[in-house]
């Protein structure tokens, strides 16, 4: 009988929809892409703190600063599971900040817009969690076992963020001229950067066709989009704000939202560096793990002189 | 002052000084030395927020005048706030904030663990709560002083003149008016002064462990219990009450 090489039995496995661990034996594409995957989406849950702590000292309520503040605190906490999902496949953390640092890895470019409001905060939660929710619900069946756990783990937590950022448009919306305004305001200029979350039109994106063969994506960018418009256009119309987009309506044939034309060249300048606050976000990190290093070097020579006291002389 | 103004008035001190020092730490959000701190600083500013919020909401219940947590958060100014000098401090480097937690914390402890005791339910019952998270914001903060203290030589004097640097905002804590006299004599409060030397004790064992001398006695600031504070809390507060004070009629 003839031997089947290890990619086709991988191939089998993928196919029979069982998942992958750690352990087992994987392409070297199916791990680097993975990797660049992993650490992608850890990187954007930590570079993501920054633009929603801005507004943690300056919350509106005391109520609103404590769900705002625990809300951040999660999205350590997914950042830390991603960490070492990502881990699992033979990288350390210290490599993937190095990375980050140098340019290699990415984050989600959402993260490069300011958040000028407070209405920000809001829509912050409310789109961009919103459309994290739907690529996040489609990769809890992702092909790599600890990626998959992860995200199942993440998933519980996240629709408690979107609420919370809905909870704040809709009582602004129903606020004073000027709240309604400033939520007004913030779709207007989130709207658009939600929907390039989902990367490229499907013709046009370099990963997608062995991710999809690979089960590391489950579906498509396009269609994944579409679900986020087709849920959020309703949401909109509850608390009485309008998508900025002419050319939405319902396609009956379709069943689905048609939308406008999305300037991928605006998408294109932000992943090219050219976003408001690529540099602030990069610096920003780059200090605080500066900051950092006497910490961390402290904390490991106190370890060493921990563990030579405990060796008998 | 009656007894239910004493109340409110030691409310308010707990509060804001909880709610301050939350502020603090919310400030290192996004920019702890790692990952893990990260998660562990905003947990302990989140502690502190929601024992601030249940003081100002019984502050402002014992008032009776309809204020609410909000209204006592944003809507007084840098003369009406009572808490301590120590925690309105600016974060400096990770060393200052933790020598600075550490000083409160250490005072937090055996003042909470007296609270427990009060003849005021209300306060009593915070305590019980509030107790178990500083057991655990000092076990947090005390193991970061001794690995600093006891790591590097950098770590060491890094930790060592940021705990010189602060002792002398540590005297104010223990002062007492005529407040704590009132509420004293309910059995509601403890006697300050007397849990002078258990900090002490304590700080001093901690020390030891991190390799650290105590610092040397010497000049106090003093001010908060008269609501007289350092010129960080009018930024702190431009800040946290910008928009209720901007937008005075809307909701959130």
């Amino acid at each position: 009988m003839e031997k089947k090489n290890p990619e086709d039995s991988f191939q089998v496995k993928i196919d029979a929809e069982e998942k992958i661990e750690p352990k087992d034996w994987m392409p070297d594409e199916y791990r680097r892409n993975l990797i660049r995957q992993i650490s992608q989406h850890a990187h954007s849950e930590v570079i993501g703190m920054q633009p929603e702590g801005n507004w943690i000292t300056r919350a509106p309520s005391l109520r609103a600063k404590a769900v705002l503040l625990a809300k951040i605190q999660d999205e350590g906490g997914h950042g830390l599971y991603l960490y070492s999902a990502c881990e699992t496949l033979g990288i350390s953390r210290d490599e993937l900040i190095e990375q980050l640092h140098s340019g290699k890895a990415k984050y989600s470019s959402i993260f490069n817009y300011p958040t000028l409001t407070w209405a920000d905060i809001g829509a912050v939660g409310w789109l961009v969690d919103g459309a994290a929710i739907v690529n996040q619900v489609s990769l809890q069946r992702t092909s790599y076992g600890p990626y998959s756990r992860a995200m199942i783990r993440i998933c519980k937590e996240e629709s408690f963020h979107q609420r919370q950022g809905y909870e704040i448009m809709a009582n602004m919306a129903k606020g004073t001229l000027e709240q309604k305004q400033m939520a007004q305001d913030a779709l207007n200029r989130w709207w658009w950067p939600s929907l390039m979350m989902f990367g490229p039109h499907d013709t046009e994106s370099a990963h997608s066709a062995k991710s999809m063969k690979w089960k590391i994506k489950r579906e498509s960018n396009d269609e994944l989009r579409q679900r986020f418009i087709d849920k959020t256009v309703q949401q909109a119309e509850v608390i009485g704000l309008s998508i900025p987009d002419p050319d939405l309506q319902w396609n009956e044939q379709r069943k689905h939202y048609d939308f406008g034309k999305i300037n991928w060249e605006e998408f294109t300048n932000v992943l090219n560096g050219n976003g408001p606050c690529n540099k602030q976000r990069m610096a920003n990190h780059i200090q605080a793990h500066q900051n950092g290093a006497w910490v961390r070097e402290a904390a490991m020579a106190y370890a060493e002189k921990q563990k030579n006291k405990k060796v008998p002389a | 002052m009656t007894v239910n103004e004493a109340l409110f008035n030691y409310s308010l001190r707990l509060g804001d000084n909880s709610l301050i020092l939350s502020h603090r730490l919310s400030e290192w959000t996004g920019k702890a030395p790692i990952l893990e701190e990260d998660l562990a600083i905003t947990n302990i500013a989140l502690d502190k927020l929601g024992q601030a919020r249940f003081l100002l909401q019984y502050a402002a219940q014992l008032e009776g005048k309809g204020r609410s947590e909000d209204d006592l958060a944003y809507k007084r100014s840098e003369r009406e706030f009572y808490n301590s000098l120590l925690v309105e401090q600016p974060n400096g480097d990770f060393a200052f904030t933790m020598a600075r937690q550490l000083l409160n914390d250490v005072f937090d402890f055996f003042l909470y663990e007296e609270l427990t005791k009060s003849t005021n339910e209300p306060l009593a019952s915070l305590a019980a709560k509030s107790l178990k998270e500083i057991k655990y914001h000092l076990r947090h903060c005390s193991e970061w002083i001794i690995r600093l203290g006891d790591g590097t030589e950098e770590s060491h004097n890094r930790i060592q003149n940021s705990m010189n640097e602060l002792w002398a905002y540590t005297g104010e804590l223990f002062e007492m008016n005529e407040i704590d006299s009132i509420l004293i004599k309910e059995n509601m409060v403890p006697d300050l002064s007397k849990l002078k030397p258990k900090w002490n004790n304590m700080l001093c064992e901690i020390f030891e462990k991190a390799t650290l001398k105590k610092p040397e006695e010497g000049f106090m600031h003093t001010g908060s219990r008269k609501g007289v504070h350092s010129e960080y809390l009018g930024f702190i507060l431009a800040e946290m009450q910008y928009l209720p004070r901007a937008y005075p009629s809307a909701t959130w």
